[in-house]
C-alpha cells in the first residue's frame, strides 16, 4: 500500500490526558488502572477510568451529543495541538476533503443504560433528555468529531467490536486512494458502561486483578476507556525525519467462534502476514510487536502461536494492556499511538503486571522497558466475531 | 469511482428475493405489503442459529441469495456490513437486565451485541477467512456501506459483497429511533466488468443538494424512507428495470442516475450503465 504519514495524533487513556503523559506513564511503568469505582457497579475488577469526565462537557453549542463517550472525545481533542493540526490541514485541503473515520463497540450507550432505568412504570417510555441520535447511535462519535473539527468529507463509524479502531486505518488509506479524500482524521473512542463491564463478566473473562498479560496464571481482561485521534495523510515529499509512516494493514475473519479466538492463531496470523505483504517487509524487518494480549488465557495462546508461526521466538514484543487495561474499540488506535511514540522515542516497553511468563508461550515477551532505535512495529488487534486486524508502523518512507 | 454490481440479494416485507421482487421494483407487478419470511436456509447449525436474532438471519439469508447468482465462493470475498440499528431485541434485552437488580447478562446475549455479529456469524457460517467489516453511518448506513465495498474492491481487485439490514427496534427504544420495516439488501460488487456483471455503477459524492431519488410505489416509498437499508431501493429499481424499455429502448441505452442523501451536506450520485 501507498505510505501514509501520521501528521499529528493526540491521546487520552488510563496513563493520562496527552502523549506526553503516556509517554511518562510508559517510561515510568506506571499503570493506569485502580479498583472500579465507576457507577454503582458492584463487580470485584480493576479498571481503567478517565476522571473528570463528569465535570467535562461536549462543545456548548453541541450540547445535544452529550454523553461520556462524547465528552471522553472532547477531551481527547482537546489535547496535543490537535485540533490546530486539523485546521491547517483544513486550510491545505478544504473542509470536504478530510474524511473521519472512527472505531467504538458502545458508543454512547451507557446513556440509554441509565435512560432505562429511568423508563416511565406505566407506558415504558425512555425520559424526554434521552437523545438517540446523539448518544446511543453508532455513528454519534463520529458525527460528534466531524461537527467539533469543521470538518464535512465522508464519515462512518467502524464497529468490530476491539479491533474497531485499528481497522479505521485501512478505510481511510481506501478511501485516500480512491480519491475520495486528501486525509481523514482516524482513531477511536470507547467509554466504560454497564454493559461490557458486566457482559465481560458473564463470560468470565474479568479478572479481580489488574490484568497480567502472558503470565502463567493471567484470567482475564481489565476494561478501560480511552479516546485517540490520528491525522493521517499522503506523505510530504520533504517530510522529515523522526515522522511516523503508516505502512502495512492486515485484516482477516477467524472463522471459528464468536466470542473465543481460533486455538491455533489462524485467523490472527492471516492478518500479520497481511499486513507485512501490504507494507513489503519480512518478518525480520520488525524490530517490536505491540501484542493485542489481553490476558485471557485463549487470546494470549492464540495470539502467541500466531506471532511465534511468523517470527520465531526472537523479535520483543509485550502488551501494553496491563498499563492501560483494554480499551476494546479505542485499543487500536491506543496501540497505534503508543506504537509511534515507541518509534519516536526508541523505547520498547515491557509489559506490566506479570510476573510469571507462560512457560507455554514462546514469544520474546518482554517485562521490562528496553531503550533501543526502533523502526518498524506491528501492532495487533483482535474483536468478537473472530474479527482480526495488523498494523504496521515504521519511522521512514519506503 | 466505477465499480460494476453482478447480483442482488433482497429480503423485506413483502420482497421475498431478487426474482420475485424484480418486477415488483420494476413497476411492473404491484407490490403488495406482507409480513417479511427469512427463509431457514442450512448455513449455521440449528442450536447456533436459534441463539442468533433477525438481523444475523437477514444478513446471512440475502448474502446467500447475492453470492449464489453471482456464483462465486462465499468463503473468498471479503463482506462489508452496514447498519444503522444493529440488534434492538438483543439490545433491549441486555438494557432492561442491566436496569434490574442482579443485572445478569447472559454470555451469548452479549456476544450478540456487537455490532459485527452478523459478520461473525457469516464468516462462521461460510468457513471465510476473508477480512469482515461492520459499519454504522446513522440514515446513510447503505451509503457508508457502498462506499466502503466500492473502495475495497477498487483496492483489492477482490469481488466484494456488501451486506446492508435493518431492523425495527422493540419499545422502549422504537420510540426514540423508530426504523419502519425490516429490510435487507445484499451486492456483490466487482472492480472490473465480469461477464455476469449487471450494470457498471459510476459513484461520486457532490456537494449538490439535490432531493434524494424516491421510488414510485408509495408503500415502497414508506419503507424507504423509515429503513436506513432501504434508502438503497431507487438503485435496486433500477437494477430490476435494466432490461425494461425504461432503460434499455431499441436504439439506445439509457442511463439513470440516482441521488442518495449522505452526511455532512454532502449526496452520494449513482450513474448506472446497464451492461
Amino acid at each position: 500500500m501507498q505510505p501514509l504519514q501520521l501528521s499529528a495524533f493526540t491521546l487520552v487513556s488510563p496513563l493520562g490526558a496527552g502523549t506526553n503523559a503516556t509517554l511518562d506513564a510508559l517510561r515510568a511503568g506506571r499503570s493506569g488502572l485502580a479498583h472500579c469505582d465507576f457507577l454503582d457497579v458492584d463487580l470485584d475488577t480493576y479498571i481503567g477510568r478517565i476522571s473528570g469526565l463528569e465535570n467535562h462537557p461536549v462543545r456548548a453549542d453541541l450540547a445535544v451529543y452529550d454523553c461520556r463517550n462524547n465528552r471522553l472525545a472532547q477531551l481527547g481533542l482537546e489535547q496535543d495541538n490537535f485540533t490546530e493540526a486539523v485546521a491547517a490541514a483544513r486550510q491545505r485541503y478544504g473542509r470536504e476533503r478530510i474524511g473521519v473515520f472512527l472505531g467504538t463497540s458502545t458508543s454512547g450507550i451507557l446513556d440509554t443504560e441509565l435512560a432505562y432505568r429511568q423508563r416511565d412504570p406505566e407506558t415504558g417510555a425512555l425520559p424526554e433528555s434521552f437523545h438517540y441520535e446523539f448518544s446511543h447511535s453508532c455513528y454519534s462519535v463520529a458525527n460528534y468529531v466531524q461537527r467539533v473539527l469543521d470538518l464535512a468529507g465522508p464519515a462512518m463509524v467502524v464497529s468490530t467490536a476491539c479491533s474497531s479502531s485499528a481497522k479505521v486505518f485501512g478505510s481511510a488509506a481506501r478511501m485516500i486512494q480512491a480519491g475520495l479524500c486528501d486525509a481523514a482524521i482516524v482513531g477511536g473512542v470507547d467509554s466504560l458502561c454497564l454493559t461490557t463491564l458486566y457482559g465481560f463478566n458473564s463470560l468470565g473473562l474479568v479478572s479481580s486483578r489488574p490484568c497480567r498479560p502472558y503470565d502463567a496464571n493471567r484470567d482475564g481482561i481489565s476494561i478501560g476507556e480511552a479516546a485517540g485521534f490520528v491525522l493521517l495523510e499522503k506523505a510530504a515529499p520533504n517530510n522529515g525525519l523522526g515522522s511516523v509512516m503508516l505502512l502495512g494493514v492486515g485484516e482477516s475473519s477467524d472463522a471459528y467462534h464468536m466470542s473465543t479466538p481460533h486455538p491455533e492463531g489462524a485467523g490472527a496470523r492471516l492478518a500479520i502476514q497481511g499486513a507485512l505483504h501490504a507494507a513489503g517487509l519480512t518478518p525480520d524487518d520488525i524490530d517490536y510487536i505491540n501484542l493485542h494480549g489481553t490476558g485471557t488465557k485463549s487470546n494470549d495462546a492464540a495470539e502467541d502461536q500466531a506471532v511465534f508461526s511468523v517470527f520465531g521466538g526472537n523479535t520483543p514484543c509485550s502488551s501494553t494492556k496491563g498499563a492501560t487495561g483494554h480499551l476494546l474499540g479505542a485499543a487500536g488506535v491506543t496501540e497505534a499511538i503508543i506504537s509511534a511514540l515507541c518509534i519516536q522515542h526508541g523505547l520498547m516497553p515491557g509489559g506490566l503486571n506479570t510476573e510469571h511468563i507462560d512457560p507455554a508461550l514462546k514469544s520474546a515477551y518482554l517485562l521490562k522497558n528496553k531503550q533501543q532505535k526502533v523502526n518498524f512495529v506491528l501492532s495487533n488487534s483482535f474483536g468478537f466475531g473472530g474479527n482480526n486486524c495488523s498494523l504496521i508502523l515504521g519511522s521512514v518512507s519506503r | 469511482m466505477k465499480i460494476f454490481i453482478e447480483s442482488v440479494g433482497i429480503l423485506g416485507p413483502g420482497l421475498n428475493g431478487w426474482q420475485s421482487s424484480r418486477a415488483i421494483l420494476a413497476g411492473t407487478a404491484p407490490y403488495l405489503q406482507a409480513a417479511l419470511v427469512i427463509p431457514p436456509g442450512d448455513l449455521l447449525p440449528p442450536a447456533e442459529r436459534r441463539r442468533t436474532g433477525v438481523p444475523v438471519k437477514l444478513a446471512l439469508a440475502i448474502g446467500c441469495e447475492a453470492i449464489a447468482q453471482s456464483q462465486r465462493n462465499a468463503s473468498e470475498l471479503p463482506a462489508v456490513f452496514a447498519s444503522s440499528a444493529g440488534d434492538g431485541d438483543n439490545m433491549h434485552y441486555i438494557f432492561d437486565m442491566l436496569s434490574k437488580n442482579g443485572r445478569e447478562v447472559s454470555p451469548t446475549r452479549f456476544h450478540n451485541s456487537v455490532h459485527n455479529a452478523p459478520s461473525g456469524y457469516w464468516s462462521i457460517a461460510t468457513k471465510s477467512m476473508a477480512p469482515t467489516t461492520s459499519l454504522a453511518c446513522f440514515d446513510a448506513s447503505f451509503v457508508a456501506g457502498l462506499i466502503e465495498a466500492s473502495t475495497q474492491t477498487l483496492a483489492s481487485g477482490n469481488a466484494v459483497v456488501l451486506i446492508a439490514y435493518d431492523a425495527p427496534y422493540p419499545q422502549s427504544l422504537h420510540a426514540a429511533r423508530p426504523i419502519s420495516a425490516t429490510f435487507g439488501v445484499a451486492l456483490v460488487l466487482t472492480g472490473n466488468k465480469t461477464n455476469r456483471s449487471l450494470a457498471e455503477l459510476e459513484i461520486s459524492i457532490s456537494r449538490n443538494s439535490n432531493a434524494s431519488t424516491p421510488i414510485a410505489d408509495a408503500g415502497l416509498e414508506a419503507i424507504r424512507v423509515g429503513t436506513p437499508a432501504a434508502r438503497s431501493l431507487p438503485l435496486l429499481a433500477v437494477l430490476a428495470s435494466l432490461n425494461s424499455e425504461k432503460i434499455r429502448t431499441p436504439d439506445k441505452i439509457v442511463q439513470a442516475k440516482i441521488c442518495f442523501d449522505y452526511i455532512a451536506g454532502n449526496q452520494l450520485d449513482v450513474v448506472v450503465h446497464p451492461c
